[in-house]
């Protein structure tokens, strides 16, 4: 089996391009031409440079000697939130701004949940000197205050999403609204593996630098490529595509996928996909999505606002329906109490989206020599008043 | 070729007026009542629309109808109920309008064989690619006598419209400019040389124009060159404003 995108779009049964005509032309540019320009290598020399000299990467992979004690394993950290900007979106931010140069265009579109995708859109746009749009969630802009003010500081325009639930689906429905009206100036630059083809497989690569340098960094400290198991929290699934992608063919490697089950799966106030949803189309894309039986998109809920999403990309729909990779959902109160024991044994304080990955330590037992990579895809400085208020700091 | 009102209303030698509403909006059961008006006051064609949660293609006013239709409680089996007896009044051409998601979870052949039984002529889904349609779909829309409507909007290539063209057989619904749905006060320069450009191509289907029609001027505008026009957007909002009083009235105003 493949887990790869087929030349139709698909991963399995998921994907492809479910679009309104009006975004046919931008899609289908951008699915003609994506792979040529990343394969020329003005555009791979820009874009290793810029991660390295810009991004800070190679990012570490450290061994985390007081959790490993704790959990009875050998637990490495893959350091996504030491990337500039304090996350792993920011890789595709870098290449999909590449991308939209080498396209001709000269406006940039991006939605943003937790705000961290916003923040890495502007901070591109700023760098190349692009006019920068970023679409939020009314409800999201109030609970990640500080990025929004990071946003406007570097030059982008923040235009509330009312619609809806206001937070991440319906920021993305306003971002593809504004595509359509602006389709041949404009480049959207999606935030997760999600949305149309080619977006997914697109979006993938430009993330699996982590499991690209993972493997060389694995072979320094353990002899071998190859962990046994490869942890990722799945909002829309980029950190953890990026993560699994080089590991993906190689049945020996365990994957496992968190979601967020915010307050309990059973609470209807959870975004936990792979086990609340059913087959559909979201933005574009066929893959498992939370809806009514009527085929109303849901309103989902988590405390992580770039978890809060209903559906996810289909490279992990397909993970989930063939076996390939193992689903585990993280209560709100879970994650929190996760992220607070990295903060304590580790030093340091990670997204409240990456302490999602970190709660499985407690219930998912590995062997004393299995290794095992955590994707810590970014820190926690935009979350700091959510765990106040949390934890009553 | 499929033989269906459409067809037929096609070759009336007049310039034909479709409308647009949402079903559910802004009363439940105002459904039926609309169409009926509509069809009384000599409207030609009627896109219902199917309401959802998360109409990407649409601008502020059909987003809004759509949340209120679904607050009010709209759901697919509820239309189908509201349409059932809708052939012994009506008998202008009626067609689905809506996002493909639900119409893939209540079930593409359920969904088409429930619109023939009801009398339903056409379906216009613009998030069902023709591709997809072609591969999987289209075998079943013939099947229940469905004419599948696609859309050509001013970025489509005319390799892309022959392609479309080809496939078609009823109209094409020719997206006035490069926008979600809304209200226009008028068609610009642009817009005139893509009516003329799409005119000139020629097409085996004829061409009904959508997305900004509101009054008479955009109307006549539209249909210099086209077969027909739609207006959704301002007719929600007479509905707004008036509810399904002076439906007349606003027919009147655009021919
Ligand atoms: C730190 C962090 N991790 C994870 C995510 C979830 O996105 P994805 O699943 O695409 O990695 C986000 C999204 O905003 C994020 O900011």
């Amino acid at each position: 089996m493949s887990y790869h995108v087929n030349e139709k779009g698909y991963y399995g049964e998921f994907g492809g391009a479910f679009i309104p005509e009006m975004l046919y032309p931008n899609t289908e540019e951008l699915r003609q031409n994506y792979l040529s320009i990343m394969e020329e290598p003005s555009f791979k020399e820009e874009f290793q440079q810029l991660l390295r000299d810009y991004v800070g990467r190679p990012t570490p992979l450290y061994f985390a000697e007081r959790m490993s004690e704790r959990y009875k394993t050998k637990i490495y950290l893959k350091r996504e939130d030491l990337n500039h900007t304090g996350a792993h979106k920011v890789n595709n931010t870098v290449g999909q701004i590449l991308m939209a140069k080498k396209l001709g265009k000269n406006r940039i579109i991006a939605e943003t949940g937790a705000g961290q995708h916003g923040v890495a859109t502007a901070t591109v746009c700023a760098l190349m000197g692009i006019e920068c749009v970023v679409y939020m969630g009314e409800v999201d802009i109030a609970r990640q205050a500080p990025n929004v003010a990071r946003m406007k500081m570097l030059g982008a325009e923040v235009r509330p999403a009312l619609s809806g639930s206001r937070t991440l689906k319906d920021a993305t429905n306003e971002a593809i609204r504004d595509w359509i009206n602006n389709p041949v100036d404009t480049h959207y630059i999606i935030g997760s593996v999600v949305g149309p083809h080619p977006y997914p497989d697109m979006v993938a690569r430009f993330q699996s630098v982590i499991s690209e340098e993972i493997k060389t960094q694995l072979l320094e400290k353990e002899g071998r490529e190859n962990p046994d198991y490869v942890v990722a929290c799945v909002g829309g699934g980029s950190n953890a595509a990026g993560a699994y992608y080089h590991f993906l063919d190689n049945p020996e490697v365990g994957i496992i996928a968190v979601e967020a089950a915010g307050k309990g799966i059973d609470t209807g106030e959870s975004a936990a996909t792979s086990a609340l949803g059913k087959v559909g189309i979201i933005h574009g894309s066929k893959t498992l999505l939370m809806q009514t039986p009527d085929g109303q998109i849901t309103e989902p809920y988590s405390i992580s606002a770039g978890l809060d999403y209903p559906g996810v990309g289909p490279l992990h729909a397909h993970l989930f329906r063939s076996g390939r990779g193992e689903f585990i959902s993280i209560t709100d109160d879970e994650a929190m109490t996760a992220g607070l024991t990295l903060c304590q044994m580790e030093g340091i304080i990670p997204a409240i989206e990456s302490s999602h990955a970190f709660a499985i330590l407690e219930q998912r037992k590995f062997n004393p020599t299995d290794v095992v990579v955590m994707n810590l895809s970014g820190r926690g400085d935009k979350d700091l008043q959510n765990y106040i208020d949390y934890f009553k700091l | 070729m499929i033989k269906n009102r459409i067809n037929q209303k096609l070759k009336e030698d007049k310039k034909l007026l479709s409308i647009y509403f949402t079903a559910g909006y802004p009363k439940l059961t105002d459904t039926v009542k609309i169409i009926e008006d509509l069809e009384k006051n000599g409207v030609d064609m009627i896109e219902i629309g199917l309401p959802f949660s998360d109409p990407l293609a649409d601008g502020p006013t059909i987003q809004d109808s759509s949340t209120h239709a679904l607050n009010n409680g709209m759901n697919t089996d509820l239309l189908f109920e509201q349409l059932q007896n809708i052939r012994e009044t009506v008998s202008i051409p009626l067609v689905m309008m809506g996002y493909f998601n639900p119409v893939f979870q209540y079930g593409v052949e359920a969904f088409c064989k429930k619109c023939q039984e009801i009398g339903i002529d056409g379906i216009i889904l613009p998030d069902l690619p023709l591709d997809v349609y072609q591969d999987e779909y289209e075998q079943t829309f013939k099947k229940y006598g469905l004419i599948n409507v696609f859309l050509i909007t001013p970025q489509t290539s005319d390799e892309r419209i022959r392609m479309i063209d080809k496939v078609s057989e009823g109209f094409i619904y020719m997206v006035s400019s490069a926008s979600t749905t809304g209200a226009k006060t008028g068609f610009g320069n642009e817009q005139q040389t893509y009516f003329e450009r799409i005119a000139e191509l020629d097409l085996k289907n004829p061409q009904i124009v959508g997305f900004g029609i509101s009054n008479k001027a955009t109307f006549d505008q539209a249909t210099k060159n086209a077969k027909g026009a739609i207006i959704g957007s301002a007719f929600i909002k007479h509905l707004t404003q008036h509810g399904t009083e002076k439906i007349d009235g606003f027919v009147r105003g655009i021919r």
